[in-house]
């Protein structure tokens, strides 16, 4: 062989067999520095003719960067090993639980109450709001139930002492608050606490309403179907699930009906609805002959209880953290 | 309202069983609450008769009874009941009965002597609770006829949640005629004869209160027999109605109110002195009342008076003294018709339940009362021997009941569908309703059973009502659309809720009233906003701040093993009732326990008073959080508490609970909490937004040693009032005591970014920026810089 050749095959076989970089280093200087066996014969270059020096310098330089690429490769795979080496000692147990702080979270009676409001926000109903001390017009009179009338033992009203006023029984006086300050056509709806003289498994004194009220030129008994039907489907995220409506009586509505909708294998009363009565919208100065309106009311609690299945009212303001983070 | 079943159906009967009557009703807006069998099963019991009694040779407390069954010869049955006796009609379970609770009656030896069956009290039947000895039958019991249609208990008990505008179905005759309507299934006709006058006994009867009373018929019955017994089926018929049997002459009153739905009062004739004026009360006149109750009235309610004063309520409740009692045996009987407007509410005030008044205020036919009269009356001759006296009638005019009109376009537009004339008519006609037909419009008259019905709405209510709701299309309604406004805010209600909630808070939601003794020592208001009928005394004020509801949830999960509890709460609270200002919504919160849940990274350490400031800064961002110290709170830390401002603008407050408080609550450690007016929050618009600058920024920091008095806020406000050029920013990054710095003082490690927007700041720019630091620092708190 060509001393050439075996001198490149040599610094080859060498650096192959080199596992540490500082060592890789020293050899390289025997072949490649300034004394080197490759830089020794380029200097020899000097003393021949230009012919043989052309030729001679071509082929040097080529094992010289066969040497060189050789010595790189050695390199790189060098600094592969050792990062690879590095990333082994530095791997973590992924399984190990992240650090610092968790999440909170909605309760599950608010949760419902923005789902609700978000839904009906998509058909252009803002929300409104209300005092929950109330005065007896706003809670009675100007829904269409006077003094004595016997709707008024429907509810088991709160009164505050020394005063007339009370707590509501229902969200529906926003509704009356609302149509005072606003010109129709409006919707609306009203979420919020409200108040009962009532205690027990599925009754609690406090609880949530959610009450809509959509007052218009031209809406209709057959609209309020379409609307609470289709907010329960939605709500649920069942698309078949059964909505009836049934006859019933409010003061503030006519006609009224109390919706139902099938779970399980019964009829479940779910909230009541009706076409404004036409006193209340002349209470607010609106005149029926020339808008209509319907309004509806769900109890949020009872929506949220059917949605994640609670069964017991209660567990709602026990307000027990066990419970309540499963809403996280 | 509870009716018997088979009692209806002897009226009108439409087609189908019981459930589909249910279904009729409820989907007409008469809710059936419940359905319950006036019996449960069994099978194989009959009317027996002692016919023959002895002891048995070897029990002393049995008997061997002969009891004829309608078979060849009577059977012996063994007995042990006190009230067997010889002649006594019993329910005999035969040999083969299946009695309720799988109990099968076979041949049985007892104490030597073979029985052939059971005698039966009302218990073991399932028909009553607690039944002493057998189920006496009355003596004209057809022997050996099944016991279950000899006392109908084929029968079922139908609970109805009337609504309060339907009082005309408050009785079996108006259910009846519901029911006719309904389902036009045909009513039939209850024939009723008018009984003749036996003796000339009668009582004057005065109405000055006429227009509260235009009707009033009183009649004197004599020759009540004391001893005369309800018979089985009028107590079944009042017991399946869900009241009480009390004495034959009160039972007829309140058998012909359930029928005709006309209640009527019947007073002990020989108590009553004078005439009788229906009048209103006067100013604290008083009277004893049936159920014992005392009553001071008002010149609001309407009295039945004589001569001695008032002796009932007028359509509430009669007195005590003129009370019918076993011994009465002439009664003064009153069949009247009050206006809802007399009767309304008035029970309510007097806190008595009366049948009479739930009629009355909801609407009673005024045209009843004669009828009802005569109804009783029939009864209590045939039943009670009763003679009657001459009727005494007062009547005066009725309030007149306007014609409504009714357009058939305004029924359609209602409804959202027409219906079309044909329907209209057809339904008003079912209902009792006279029409007449103008163009568009009816002329509808109402029958004077139907209080409810006064305008348009109301007929177009019972037009849908009876087409029936579900002929109603579900439509999705068209709306003109206009977009409403938005505010860019995102420091509105949920917005800061969801922040605390990403950052480990959970809501709960406490009762909105809570114990007075907590509002006076956890929020230091000793005149709260009182119920007037609170349901417990721990929920009697109302609350003024979500502090006290806040603390019981940490209690309760305390002791539930919490370690670490993170709340928030947003409510309102009340601090007034005269003005919706007065009850401004809030967010309140409180951390107790470790700042991060216990884990293998990160040390230990309870959540402090800065931590939950960080939270609120937070939330509040963009808008800087400024605290100055309170002691104003009772149970807050006075040394770490703040009130808390945005832009100059108070929103509420943070602090360490008290740690008085703390023991008190038994909490090991202090809660930080928080309360936030939402209504005080800033609305961030839309951001005017500033591109980063293009020089360099540059950190220089100083260490100045301060006396442990001095406040972080004391010396921000010395660097930046007012402003140095060039300084952008400064934060305290490190606060040291100890070794090196003098008792009593702190060392504070101050960073200072320092930059010009417009050229790079060169050292001397830079340094004069950080003497003029350390000069003002040590003019304005007498800092020293720290060597």
């Amino acid at each position: 062989m060509d001393p050439l050749d075996s001198l490149q095959a040599e610094a080859v076989a060498e650096f192959a067999a080199i596992d540490d970089p500082d060592l890789l280093e020293q050899v390289k200087a025997r072949y490649l520095g300034k004394q080197g066996l490759i830089t020794e014969r380029m200097k020899a270059l000097g003393g021949m003719e230009p012919e043989a020096r052309k030729a001679e310098g071509a082929r040097i330089n080529r094992v010289k960067t066969g040497v060189e690429e050789a010595l790189n490769a050695r390199r790189e795979a060098l600094r592969e090993a050792a990062l690879a080496q590095q990333l082994a000692a530095e791997a973590l147990d992924v399984s190990l639980p992240g650090r610092g702080t968790g999440a909170g979270g909605w309760h599950p009676v608010s949760r419902v109450r923005e789902r609700v409001c978000e839904l009906f926000a998509g058909i252009g109903f803002e929300v409104a709001d209300g005092p929950e001390i109330e005065t007896d017009f706003f809670n009675f009179t100007a829904l269409n139930t006077p003094d004595d009338h016997p709707a008024r033992s429907m509810h088991d009203t709160f009164y505050i002492e020394g005063s007339d006023r009370l707590l509501r029984t229902h969200t529906s006086p926003i509704q009356v608050r609302y149509m005072q300050a606003h010109q129709p056509p409006l919707r609306i709806v009203a979420p919020g606490r409200v108040y009962r003289v009532d205690s027990d498994a599925t009754h609690s004194p406090m609880f949530h309403q959610i009450e809509g009220l959509w007052v218009d030129r031209d809406v209709s008994f057959a609209d309020l179907k379409g609307v609470v039907t289709q907010f329960l489907q939605r709500f649920f995220e069942r698309e078949d699930l059964q909505v009836r409506f049934r006859p019933s009586f409010f003061p503030f509505t006519e006609p009224s009906a109390e919706i139902d909708m099938a779970w399980g294998d019964r009829w479940l009363e779910i909230g009541g609805c009706g076409m404004v009565h036409p006193n209340v919208l002349r209470h607010v100065n609106i005149d029926p002959e020339e808008f209509r309106g319907f309004a509806f009311g769900f109890g949020i609690d009872r929506l949220a209880m059917l949605r994640y299945g609670v069964r017991d009212l209660r567990l709602f303001y026990e307000n027990d953290l066990r419970f309540l983070r499963q809403f996280v | 309202m509870k009716f018997s079943e088979s009692w209806l159906r002897q009226s009108v009967s439409p087609q189908g069983g019981t459930d589909a009557l249910a279904d009729l009703l409820t989907m007409a807006g008469l809710e059936v609450e419940s359905l319950e069998p006036a019996a449960p099963p069994f099978s194989g019991v009959v009317v027996g008769e002692i016919v023959a009694i002895a002891p048995h040779p070897d029990a002393d407390r049995l008997r061997v009874c002969q009891v004829a069954c309608g078979a060849d010869k009577p059977l012996t049955i063994v007995c042990g009941a006190p009230n067997a006796r010889a002649g006594l009609k019993a329910p005999l379970a035969v040999v083969g009965a299946k009695l309720p609770g799988d109990l099968a009656i076979g041949k049985a030896k007892m104490r030597g002597v073979e029985s052939f069956g059971m005698l039966c009290s009302a218990r073991e039947l399932g028909i009553a609770t607690d039944a002493d000895g057998l189920l006496e039958l009355p003596y004209e019991a057809p022997v050996g006829a099944d016991i279950r249609q000899y006392l109908d208990l084929e029968d079922t008990v139908i609970e109805l949640k009337l609504t309060p505008n339907r009082g005309d179905c408050l009785s079996m005759a108006g259910l009846a005629r519901e029911v006719a309507a309904l389902s036009a299934a045909r009513i039939e006709a209850m024939p009723l004869q008018s009984l003749a006058d036996a003796h000339a006994h009668s009582r004057g009867i005065t109405v000055p209160a006429a227009a509260d009373c235009p009707v009033y018929l009183g009649r004197v019955f004599t020759g009540i027999d004391p001893a005369a017994r309800t018979p089985l089926w009028m107590r079944r018929r009042i017991e399946r109605a869900g009241s009480r049997c009390v004495s034959l002459a009160v039972d007829i009153t309140n058998y012909v109110m359930l029928e005709l739905g006309q209640p009527l009062h019947a007073f002990d004739h020989d108590r009553l002195s004078g005439d009788i004026v229906v009048r209103r009360a006067n100013a604290g006149e008083r009277i004893t009342l049936l159920d014992g109750s005392e009553a001071t009235l008002d010149p609001s309610f309407l009295v039945i008076a004589d001569a001695a004063g008032a002796q009932a309520v007028a359509g509430v409740m009669g007195g005590a003294h003129s009370a019918v009692t076993d011994a009465t045996t002439s009664i003064f009987l009153e069949s009247a018709h009050f206006v809802p407007g007399v009767i309304a509410g008035r029970a309510r005030r007097l806190n008595v339940a009366s049948e009479a008044a739930h009629r009355f205020e909801r609407g009673v036919d005024p045209t009843l009362p004669e009828r009802a009269m005569a109804r009783a009356a029939q009864l209590l001759a045939d039943l009670a021997g009763a003679q009657a006296g001459p009727l005494v009638a007062v009547r005066s005019e009725l309030p007149q009941r306007a014609p409504i009109r009714l357009r058939e376009s305004r029924a359609a537009a209602v409804i959202g569908m027409d219906l079309g004339s044909k329907t209209i008519t057809g339904i008003l006609d079912r209902l009792g309703l006279g029409h007449q037909k103008n163009g568009d419009a009816w002329t509808v008259t109402v029958p004077p059973h139907r209080f409810d019905l006064a305008i348009e709405e109301d007929l177009i209510e019972e037009i849908v009502r009876v087409h029936g709701y579900q002929k109603v299309p579900v439509r999705s309604p068209q709306a003109s659309l206009g977009m409403p406004p938005r505010d860019e805010s995102v420091l509105k209600v949920a917005g800061p809720m969801a922040r605390l909630a990403l950052r480990d808070y959970q809501e709960v939601i406490t009762y909105s009233f809570i114990d007075e003794g907590d509002e006076a020592t956890l929020h230091g208001n000793a005149a709260p906003v009182r119920l007037a009928n609170p349901i417990a005394r721990q929920m009697s004020v109302m609350r003024s701040s979500l502090l006290a509801g806040l603390l019981g949830v940490l209690r309760g999960n305390v002791a539930h093993r919490q370690t670490r509890v993170r709340i928030i709460e947003r409510g309102r609270v009340f601090l007034g009732i005269d003005e919706p200002s007065q009850q401004p919504e809030r967010l309140g919160g409180l951390a107790w326990g470790g700042a991060v849940d216990e884990q293998w990274g990160a040390p230990a350490r309870a959540v402090d008073f800065f931590d939950v400031k960080a939270d609120l800064e937070a939330i509040l961002a963009p808008h800087a959080l400024a605290a100055q110290p309170w002691t104003g709170h009772p149970a807050l830390h006075p040394g770490r508490a703040a009130r808390l401002s945005v832009d100059g603008r108070d929103i509420g407050w943070l602090g360490e609970l008290h740690p008085r408080q703390v023991q008190a609550l038994d909490l090991g450690r202090a809660p930080v909490a928080f309360e936030i007016d939402l209504a005080a929050l800033p609305l961030s618009g839309a951001v005017a937004a500033a591109p980063p600058a293009r020089t360099p920024s540059v950190r220089r920091d100083i260490a100045v040693v301060v006396d442990e008095a001095v406040q972080w806020r004391q010396i921000a406000h010395a660097i930046a009032d007012p402003a140095i050029d060039n300084l952008h920013d400064i934060a305290p990054f490190d606060i040291y005591r100890g070794q090196g710095i003098e008792s009593g003082k702190k060392s504070l490690a101050i960073a200072m970014t320092i930059q010009d927007t417009r050229k790079t700041l060169t050292d001397i720019e830079i340094e004069a920026v950080v003497n003029t630091v350390v000069e003002r620092l040590a003019s304005a708190v007498g800092a020293s810089l720290r060597q």
